[in-house]
């Protein structure tokens, strides 16, 4: 088809002098809304929807004791995912990048997370009562950084090591740990009680709505991806776009998931900012259809446009005048 | 009372004919006269299963508004405590499971009929906006549902919101802003625009079907005999 053909096409589908038919729109959208909410309902009625409830730091503190204290010592020297994410967390990466582009760093850190500070230090502080542990963390706060590595480091490696003890605590081999496990035995005890869920909520204000502080944690732990592993739920099981149960999830997300799965995404430290580029540019694609060739011309290339037409173009066929003869049937022919 | 006439027209440079109200109502007319606002006839080719799904569309919106409307009256805690409540939830989240569902389906049933021709490409633009928007406005409600879902949907996109600095103003770990996003900001801009897609659907009718290829080559020879017609 020439450009002048696909010009004069173009121009010919702006009105429709042809044929109309009665139609009811109002009809039409009432009854459609009847349909859907009855659907819904029917669909509700089988299916429900899923409601798992949420995991603490003091549930998980109390399941899992080794995870929580290793996590805690890794906010504790700078180790965790946290204390290492950059923007918009800290300033202690660069966040990732495409080529010298960061985005990740425009805005800077919108909110701030000291993971030793906020995760550790300040709850230990805010327990009363307890002066082995005010000594601990005196002792602590005053040693040379390369001294608190020494600890942190000797302490994490033990916890490789470390078995369940009464009521919930750790037990670890004897070591060269300075004060460090009175600080863990205090924060472990402190989040079994819950304490820690709330004051990683609280600041400044009564109402709290808030909920980055105790997620980053959990994150930098297992008790989050244990569960989702449980539930098919990790980034290489298409992660987020599925629920709980058997549920569809967001499955509209999965071409965007999808790029997780394969190479050089599934492998990258980068992956999340190069997915988003390329759904970035896709949509952008996506919503500039009319006027991108090619894309624009596979609809008339491909026919389906005969089938969701046909009975228009099926009244368009000469119909046999009832004046003409019919042929004769073709029975008893020979052969 | 009594029926009054059309006033006539206003003299130019008259105050009627600065009237910023006026012009816009007399815009406003002529694009979309009441008859083709709330048309009675629709082409003879609109006839198939493919067209319900942009009414399904809109009334799958519509039930997702309405079962959103009752879930917030409530509170975001209430579906959680309450069976009255967490059936609401499911109707709200069956909803967008149909919502998506058809919008899918009208959308490749209009990229099949090429909907974007005779100066419809706005038509399609605000479609796809449309689309791209309805899918953070859906995840801000998974992650507002203050369960294991939202805690792990939301510590898993962070990353890809955070890599492109949209992580500043748009903190999936914040529930409060979350919230605001998902019951307010996100639904008024899919209504906005979903509004005037519809207008621009009103306004320029369904798109008509591609020619045949011998009224083609007939129209290129000069023997226009067509119904569709520039």
């Amino acid at each position: 088809m020439s450009r002048a053909d696909r010009k004069r096409e173009n121009e010919a589908a702006r009105v429709w002098k042809g044929g109309y038919r009665p139609y009811d729109l109002v009809k039409e959208a009432s009854i459609a809304f009847g349909a859907v909410l009855l659907l819904a309902v029917v669909l509700t009625v089988l299916f429900s929807s899923p409601d798992d409830p949420p995991s603490t730091v003091k549930q998980w503190s109390r399941t899992d004791p080794v995870d929580f204290v290793t996590t805690a010592v890794s906010q504790l020297d700078g180790t965790s995912g946290t204390a290492t994410y950059g923007p918009p967390y800290n300033h202690n990466s660069d966040g990732q990048h495409i080529a010298f582009l960061r985005p990740q760093k425009w805005l800077g850190v919108s909110h701030p997370i000291d993971a030793p500070q906020d995760f550790v230090l300040a709850p230990l502080h805010s327990i009363t009562g307890q002066p082995a542990l005010t000594a601990a963390l005196a002792v602590y706060q005053a040693a040379p950084s390369k001294l608190q590595t020494a600890w942190t480091t000797n302490y994490t490696n033990a916890l490789a090591k470390a078995k369940p003890g009464p009521g919930d605590s750790v037990i670890i081999p004897a070591g060269r740990y300075g004060p460090v496990p009175i600080m863990m035995n205090a924060l472990l005890s402190f989040a079994q009680g819950g304490g820690l869920d709330g004051t990683l909520l609280t600041n400044r204000q009564f109402y709290q709505t808030d909920y980055t502080k105790p997620l980053m944690l959990m994150a930098d732990g297992s008790v989050l991806a244990n569960r989702a592993q449980a539930e098919h739920l990790l980034g290489e099981q298409w992660g987020m776009m599925n629920e709980t149960g058997s549920y569809p999830g967001q499955v509209w997300l999965w071409l965007y998931t999808f790029w997780y799965q394969i190479k050089p995404f599934s492998t990258s430290n980068n992956a999340d900012i190069l997915v988003m580029a390329i759904m970035g540019v896709l949509s952008l694609a996506f919503v500039l259809v009319p006027f991108l060739p090619v894309i624009n011309r596979i609809p008339r290339w491909i026919p389906i446009y005969k089938l969701i037409w046909r009975e228009h173009y099926a009244s368009l066929s000469p119909k046999p005048s009832p004046a003409q003869p019919m042929p004769p049937p073709a029975v008893n022919a020979p052969g | 009372m009594s029926a009054t006439a059309d006033p006539p027209p206003a003299p130019a440079g008259s105050a009627a004919e600065r009237s910023w109200t006026v012009r816009l109502r007399r815009r406003a007319v002529a694009a979309l006269p009441p008859e083709k606002l709330l048309p009675d006839g629709q082409p003879t080719y609109v006839a198939s299963w493919i067209y319900v799904f942009g009414v399904l569309t809109l009334a799958s919106l519509a039930t997702l508004i309405l079962t959103g409307v009752i879930l917030s009256l409530k509170g975001p805690a209430w579906w959680h405590v309450s069976g009255i409540g967490h059936f609401f939830n499911s109707m709200h989240l069956w909803s967008v499971e149909l919502f998506f569902f058809f919008m899918v389906i009208h959308l490749w049933g209009k990229y099949w009929m090429a909907a974007w021709r005779g100066g419809r490409a706005r038509v399609w633009i605000t479609g796809a906006i449309t689309f791209l928007i309805a899918i953070p406005c859906a995840l801000t409600g998974y992650v507002s549902q203050q369960n294991f879902d939202a805690q792990w949907i939301s510590t898993q996109a962070k990353d890809a919101m955070n890599s492109v600095g949209v992580g500043a103003f748009f903190n999936l770990l914040n529930f409060g802003q979350m919230y605001s996003y998902h019951i307010l900001l996100l639904p008024a801009a899919v209504v906005v625009l979903v509004i005037a897609h519809v207008l621009l659907v009103r306004r320029h009718g369904v798109v008509p079907p591609f020619e045949l290829q011998d009224k083609l080559k007939a129209a290129r020879m000069g023997h226009t005999d067509g119904e569709v017609q520039s």
